[in-house]
């Protein structure tokens, strides 16, 4: 069975649990045909998969209904190919984002997301959760710098779509979907993003008090283009705004938005919580029309979360310090999703220990979405359960 | 077919339903007017709901719909069916709402992409994406074929300014795909999908501030390497343009004889690039960008808005130009890696002289994306053939090079059969996935994008003469 596959295998132990789930084995293929040989073996005997990149969010989404094998992709970790000249790079989904940050900053380049660069946070990881920062209100998100994917399906198929090129509308885009898909699709082997050059300077405009929601508008419109705005208010009160601008004239244009915001100190190194989310055990992700970021903000300090995130982009997350009760939580998330909701956004638990909380609010495609699961996925063997409503 | 029209005539007033053969003759084609069919019927609905409810007529008669915008599309997607309903949404074209706090717009399928930025104009914003046909095509086309235009190379395409779009699925309900909802990126599927998942009936547009400045230069260079040369030296240097295009000798000297647009004489190419953004910034690439130019014989800089448009108007007129010193032309639309575009314009000029065809070069030098015209007289046995080789051939190495088969303009049902070169059979039936988890019985727009057997004979996408819209001052061919 998965020894046949000639795949490496060992058995799972309790720090491989998914969300508390312990798988019974954990492979960990070299090649995409090796993926294709393992799922295609899990097919075979009904085996549920979870694909792994750095482990470090495997936490977030609820627990799998149930987990045999883990894919680990730590051995899928090179980069295939960076065309500098073409601003495009092809990685395998292993590659941590820091071991490519540091490949493309040879070549005065880099891949515009903002991770922290955790040294485990992988591409794969990184897609399949769509995490965005700071600069995705300048760059986009992931789904926006992906330009090509290869995928494994739950039957082993091996996928492409997309391609090299960033102009490119052949076909249905699979890396759309696969982009955020949580490892529910199917297992995401390589991609290949559109790159920018790295910036020649960058400056951070940062200032004390959160400023009244018409100047988030003015700076965020500003012809001096910031790359970001970022609030960060941690106890509901006290809130810091954080502007990046990159590129020429850095320094010049940070002036020019002091005088929109009236007041602020200009550095060359961003705030240290810039982009950070520092506590994930209960992690909740708001996302809200840009012109509400004030709203939004004063609506998660009253129910007692802190906030952080892209005020520009309508984006951020929100965290919570303290101990709190299953109940507790699940009225509060109830309760906030109705007022952001009635602000015209969107609130998700993307991590919470307990199951009596709706991680997810209403969707109007989740017929759709189901419908897409059951083609890609008819035996239910990815990651099932993981994802909103019960997909 | 009788009780079909029956039923649509049921639910939408009289003259939204059009059974008329001279007037479905309007709609048998869009911009590729070599595929032509008469469609079954042709609806004009006013709202989302009656979208929905014809969809769900075709449903309960099992017949098959293709949505239609402006018909400019350049790949036959708009071709309609014989034995189906054509719905067209030219009376759509509401625009629902402007936002600016929050920069967007709520418009229908049928608002026009430069309506979108006329309305806004006037307060600083503007409608990023910029085909140039934006005067006419819709931004429900916009939506299907992902458009891009000479500033997407900067900006990105349709689908990185749409923020969500309702749309009727194939079998008749009406969904919201948002951007802010979480789960799979449906809106990203939808896009560029090319109408055979469903049909858009309200879409929000991510509006985009107007730059600080603009900065528009004319580099002539004596060969089309040294032009080639100084496309990579840009990008190299870390600079991202607004636009980078080029033309070639054949392709300037038509130009100049259609618009007499006065680019330097005896240029081998001619690069346009466009630099837009914080004044400072513009200003410090500009010099930059002169100094990566020294090896031009000429460099033109636009003072003001006219000295711009004037730069544009070779570059923006060469397509029409072409039409006029050629009796019929294929105009194609690969990809290539920017990289290789030096030896792929090598092959394509041996391509040339191998079969005795011309070949004019214009294209978006920043992302790659060729639009090499074929050239021929179809007045002389053989010739269509040959052209048609040629342009099988620019894709062949399109392909080769890694690239794409197209663009911009769609896979259509003119380049469905190139599909399985492009993709294996395993990518192909994936993606047959999604369009079966959208329209399992598939009368979305069917036989388009994925290969479907030829016709005997058929040529791809030739055309003859100056495309009407051009020819009326409406369009622009890019
Ligand atoms: C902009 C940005 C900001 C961030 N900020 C922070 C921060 O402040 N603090 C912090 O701790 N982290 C942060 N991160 C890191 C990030 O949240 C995760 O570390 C990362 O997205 C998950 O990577 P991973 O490789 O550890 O994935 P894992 O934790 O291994 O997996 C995460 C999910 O993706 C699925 N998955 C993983 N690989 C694949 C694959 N190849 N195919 C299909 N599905 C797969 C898994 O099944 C799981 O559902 C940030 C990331 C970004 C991009
Ligand atoms: C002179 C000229 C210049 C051009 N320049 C460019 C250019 O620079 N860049 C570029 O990208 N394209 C260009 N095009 C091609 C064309 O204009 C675009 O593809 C445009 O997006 C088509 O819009 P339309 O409204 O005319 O769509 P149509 O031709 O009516 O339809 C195109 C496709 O969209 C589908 N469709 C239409 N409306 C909907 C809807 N509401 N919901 C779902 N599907 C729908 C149709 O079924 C069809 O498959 C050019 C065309 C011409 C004639």
């Amino acid at each position: 069975m998965l020894a046949d596959t000639g795949v490496t295998i060992r058995q799972a132990d309790a720090d491989d649990a998914v969300n508390g789930v312990r798988p019974r084995w954990v492979a960990l293929p070299e090649t995409v045909e090796e993926i294709s040989a393992v799922l295609r073996a899990c097919a075979e005997q009904d085996l549920a998969a979870v694909p792994a990149g750095g482990g470090t969010k495997l936490h977030w989404g609820a627990p799998p209904e149930r987990c045999d094998v883990l894919i680990d992709l730590c051995c899928m970790n090179s980069l295939i190919e960076h065309a500098a000249g073409d601003l495009v790079v092809r990685a395998q989904a292993g590659l941590t984002m820091d071991a490519l940050a540091a490949a493309l900053a040879e070549q005065g380049q880099e891949l515009a997301l903002d991770p922290p660069f955790k040294e485990h946070t992988t591409v794969g990881g990184t897609l399949a959760t769509a995490t965005a920062g700071p600069r995705a209100f300048r760059y986009g998100t992931p789904r926006d710098l992906l330009i090509g994917i290869t995928v494994v399906l739950p039957d082993g198929t091996v996928a492409r779509s997309g391609g090299r090129v960033v102009k490119n509308v052949a076909g249905y885009d699979l890396g759309k979907l696969f982009t955020g898909s949580q490892g529910t699709l199917g297992v995401i082997a390589e991609a290949t993003f559109r790159l920018h050059p790295l910036p020649a300077e960058r400056r951070w405009l940062v200032a004390t008090t959160a400023p009244a929601g018409d100047v988030l508008l003015r700076l965020a419109a500003s012809q001096a283009e910031p790359s970001a705005v970022e609030i960060d208010c941690p106890d509901g009160k006290e809130a810091t705004v954080a502007v990046l601008v990159e590129g020429a004239a850095a320094e010049q244009r940070a002036l020019g938005l002091r005088e929109v915001l009236g007041e602020g100190t200009i550095t060359a190194e961003a705030p240290e919580w810039w982009g950070l989310i520092l506590r994930d055990d209960v992690l909740l992700e708001t996302r809200f029309p840009p012109a509400r970021a004030a709203d939004a903000l004063a609506a998660a300090g009253e129910a007692g979360f802190a906030f952080r995130g892209s005020a520009a982009a309508g984006r951020a997350y929100l965290e919570l310090w303290g101990e709190v009760a299953e109940e507790e939580l699940a009225a509060a998330v109830t309760r906030l999703r109705g007022r952001i909701e009635a602000l015209g956004g969107r609130l998700n638990v993307l991590a919470t220990p307990y199951e009596g909380v709706d991680r997810w609010g209403q969707v109007s495609g989740l017929p759709l979405m189901r419908r897409v699961k059951e083609r890609f996925d008819p035996g239910r063997r990815m990651s099932p359960g993981r994802f909103l409503g019960g997909i | 077919m009788e009780t079909l029209t029956a039923a649509l005539r049921s639910l939408l007033p009289h003259d939204s339903v059009i059974t008329d053969p001279v007037r479905l003759r309007t709609y048998e084609c869009d911009g590729l007017t070599y595929h032509r069919a008469t469609p079954g019927v042709v609806v004009l609905p006013d709202t989302a709901e009656q979208v929905a409810r014809v969809v769900r007529v075709c449903n309960d008669f099992g017949v098959p719909f293709v949505a239609r915008g402006s018909g400019t599309g350049l790949s036959g997607g708009a071709l309609p069916r014989e034995d189906g309903v054509l719905i067209v949404t030219s009376k759509m074209r509401r625009i629902l709402e402007i936002d600016l706090d929050n920069r967007r717009a709520v418009v229908e399928p049928g608002v026009t992409n430069l309506a979108i930025t006329e309305a806004v104009r006037d307060r600083g914003y503007y409608y990023a994406p910029d085909p140039s046909s934006q005067q006419v095509c819709s931004i429900g086309g916009n939506v299907a074929e992902n458009s891009g235009g000479a500033h997407c190379l900067k900006y990105g395409f349709t689908v990185n300014h749409v923020e969500a779009c309702e749309i009727v699925t194939p079998d008749g309900d009406l969904v919201t795909l948002d951007r802010m909802d979480p789960g799979y990126d449906l809106l990203g599927a939808f896009i560029g999908s090319e109408g055979t998942l469903g049909i858009a009936t309200k879409i929000t547009v991510r509006l985009s501030r107007a730059p600080e400045a603009v900065t528009t230069v004319l580099a002539a260079f004596e060969s089309i390497e040294q032009g080639g040369q100084a496309v990579s030296a840009i990008i190299g240097a870390g600079i991202v343009p607004a636009a980078i295009e080029m033309m070639d000798a054949l392709a300037i000297e038509a130009a100049e004889a259609a618009v007499a647009c006065r680019y330097p004489e005896g240029a081998g190419a001619v690069l346009i690039v466009e630099l837009d953004g914080p004044r400072a910034e513009v200003d410090e690439q500009f010099a930059r960008l002169t100094e990566i130019c020294s090896g031009a014989f000429e460099l033109r800089v636009a003072a003001g808005a006219a000295e711009r448009a004037a730069i544009w108007k070779g570059r923006k007129s060469a397509f029409a130009a072409v039409g006029r010193i050629s009796p019929a032309y294929i105009v194609q639309d690969g990809v290539v890696p920017r990289t290789s575009l030096p030896g792929v314009l090598a092959a394509i000029d041996r391509l040339s002289h191998e079969h005795g065809i011309r070949v004019a070069n214009v294209f978006h030098a920043g992302d790659g994306n060729l639009h090499p015209l074929v050239l021929f007289d179809d007045a002389e046995p053989g010739a269509g053939e040959r052209a048609e080789v040629v342009s099988g051939a620019i894709l062949d190495l399109c392909i080769e090079h890694g690239g794409s088969i197209t663009g911009e303009h769609g896979v259509g049902v003119d380049k469905s059969r190139y599909m399985p070169k492009m993709f294996s059979a395993d990518d192909l039936d994936t993606m047959q996935l999604v369009r079966c988890a959208f329209d399992p019985r598939g009368l979305s727009n069917p036989g388009k994008v994925f290969p479907t057997p030829r016709l005997c004979g058929e040529v791809p996408g030739v055309r003859k003469g100056v495309h009407p819209l051009v020819e009326s001052g409406k369009a622009e061919q890019f």
